[in-house]
């Protein structure tokens, strides 16, 4: 590698860097963007300069092909359906590295690694580290897209001696790169891909639908360890320095989402936690009766309050209800009203969900607020509106240790002068737990699909 | 006298030569191999300081933002398009081209889908009026 194309690569990672460094506010992300497009554009032209890189015509063909569906896609998909884009494109990323790791194996001379047959012990090491991980990526990613977007059940799937078939394929997985390295055999290079494949698949299916933003982390994660993987096979600092921060981005959020379930990580992965099972295990107290009001109330109640918190979760995306909403808060200020957001970190199906879609529906994030700088304006609040939320407001974390979400912090609530809980039906949240709030005295259920909810209150505040 | 003289200096012309020969062999090791084994600690520490770089970036990021974050990072991470074109570069057409044109496209579609989307979210972070 000349030292010209060393600095060229040194200035793409810094300026992806600069570009996640963008992200700490809203009015700096946007640049943020335009610096990571410019280090992928140095650092595309820098390889292509690369005097082993002469097929630019295929090259050319096939990054079009790619460009043209990424853009399409990226264009038109709803904003409620991140989750699962996300997700699907981690699954790319883990299937680019295995062809690259593959090609690799196949023509190392193209990535100075030595012939065919004796490639140094190092780079096949790294090599199939890269490939296993960009395996595990691809079919987990999958799985995760599928459970998102309601191709697979969301619901865990959970057999006898699960963690036992991992262990073993794990260690299989471990024998087989141990061999490979010293064989260099083509058929162990293929069934590192395929154990990895099943891995992948196996690691997935237990998780529940809602634990869903630790795994889409978590895979984030995996993709840029396996392109630092491949990073280590080209000798290249860039893909090591990428794959570094995409990795310990992705492990980072996924440490924040546990802290907001005030779950370990293990436990998250083990899975089985949520879904059907539990929330049959969790209807003891049913025979109370909560109070019921309808929109008209809501409405009346709500255009005569001086401040309002609304509490958005997964059930406002599912009913694509925030432009309805926003619009519902629009009135509220317009008769007077503080109208705020108070987001908890596990609202949605991946992280910053909710915060995205409030955007969207053109509600200003200075009046989107996290649950540390809100949560105790909530005792001065006259109306807490919660809209699609359930365990993450649920008093019962903070004193009934039986619960399995005891320790979870959430909002409180509980602490507003009056409380509207917008939900469709009785059922408890995903942690299968009886939410002690609709008992309250200062609870009043609206029942009904949360966008219809929102219309009918807007209708009853025009009156 | 001068014979040994003579000797010597035959000698040391000599040693010149092995010690020449010697590293321009010990480069040549090196081009072949790129300097590899050297590279994997070399990595390694390039490895952990940007990992350090990473836990100091993200905690930086707002969590309003975490959304666009996962958006730059998917992004980014198809970096591994370098690698792709090194081995979809080559002439003469065999099955690592093919391999590497196949990893062209998976990460052109990430890198477009990544930056595109992100920018769609952070284009409508809009401030109170």
């Amino acid at each position: 590698m000349s030292t010209l194309t060393t600095a060229a690569y040194l200035v793409s990672s810094v300026l992806f860097i600069l570009s996640l460094r963008g992200l700490s506010h809203p009015s700096t992300a946007r640049r943020g963007n335009f610096l990571g497009i410019l280090g992928m554009t140095i650092a595309i032209v820098t390889t292509l300069s690369n005097p082993g890189v002469l097929s630019y015509k295929e090259i050319g063909i096939a990054f079009l092909i790619g460009g043209l569906i990424g853009t399409s896609i990226a264009v038109k998909i709803q904003m409620t359906a991140l989750p699962q884009l996300v997700a699907a494109f981690h699954s790319l990323v883990g299937l680019a590295a295995v062809f690259v790791a593959a090609s690799a194996y196949y023509n190392p001379s193209a990535f100075n690694i030595g012939a065919v047959g004796s490639i140094p012990m190092g780079s096949l090491i790294e090599m199939s580290i890269g490939t296993a991980i960009g395996a595990v990526t691809f079919t987990g990613s999958i799985i995760a897209f599928g459970k998102l977007q309601g191709f697979v059940s969301g619901n865990p799937l959970v057999f006898k001696g699960q963690h036992f078939i991992n262990l073993l394929l794990g260690l299989g997985i471990i024998a087989l790169i141990v061999k490979f390295c010293i064989d260099q055999n083509q058929e162990l290079f293929w069934l590192i891909v395929f154990a990895s494949f099943v891995i992948g698949v196996l690691l997935i299916v237990p998780i529940g639908g809602a634990d869903m933003p630790v795994i889409v982390s978590m895979l984030n994660s995996y993709s840029g360890w396996a392109a630092a993987g491949i990073g280590f096979t080209l000798s290249n600092n860039l893909l090591i320095i990428t794959g570094a921060l995409v990795g310990s981005s992705g492990a980072i959020l996924s440490y924040i989402m546990c802290k907001g379930m005030n779950r370990s990580f293990l436990n998250v992965l083990l899975g089985g936690f949520g879904g059907e099972q539990a929330a049959s295990a969790g209807g003891v107290k049913d025979d109370r009766q909560a109070k019921q009001g309808n929109a008209a109330d809501a409405a009346f109640m709500m255009k005569n309050s001086k401040t309002i918190i609304i509490v958005p979760g997964y059930g406002m995306a599912v009913a694509q209800a925030q432009h309805a909403l926003r619009e519902m808060g629009d009135l509220l200020k317009a008769a007077g009203a503080e109208v705020r957001y108070a987001i908890h970190p596990v609202a949605g199906r991946m992280p910053g969900h909710m915060n995205v879609l409030l955007a969207e529906a053109n509600v200003p994030y200075d009046e989107v607020l996290e649950l540390d700088e809100i949560n105790r304006d909530f005792s001065e609040t006259d109306v807490a509106f919660v809209i699609g939320a359930n365990d993450v407001t649920n008093p019962a974390a903070k004193t009934d240790k039986t619960s399995a979400i005891y320790g979870m912090p959430i909002l409180d609530v509980e602490n507003a002068g009056q409380v509207f809980f917008v939900k469709r039906g009785m059922a408890s949240g995903y942690a299968g737990v009886q939410n002690e709030l609709f008992f309250r005295d200062n609870t009043l259920m609206l029942f009904g699909d949360a966008k219809k909810v929102c219309e009918d209150i807007i209708k009853g505040l025009e009156n | 006298m001068s014979e040994i003289s003579n000797q010597l200096e035959n000698l040391s012309y000599k040693a010149q030569q092995i010690a020449n020969e010697a590293s321009q062999l010990a480069s040549s090791v090196a081009e072949t191999s790129g300097g590899h084994s050297d590279f994997i600690i070399f990595g390694i520490t390039v490895l952990v300081l940007a990992c350090f770089v990473g836990y100091y970036v993200v905690w930086s990021v707002t969590p309003a933002l975490h959304s666009p974050l996962m958006g730059v990072t998917n992004a980014i991470s198809s970096v591994i398009i370098v690698g792709a074109l090194l081995a979809a570069g080559p002439v003469d057409s065999n099955i690592s081209k093919y391999f590497g044109l196949v990893a062209v496209t998976l990460a052109a579609v990430n890198i477009f889908g990544g930056f595109v989307v992100t920018n769609r979210m952070l284009s409508m972070f809009k401030k109170k009026q």
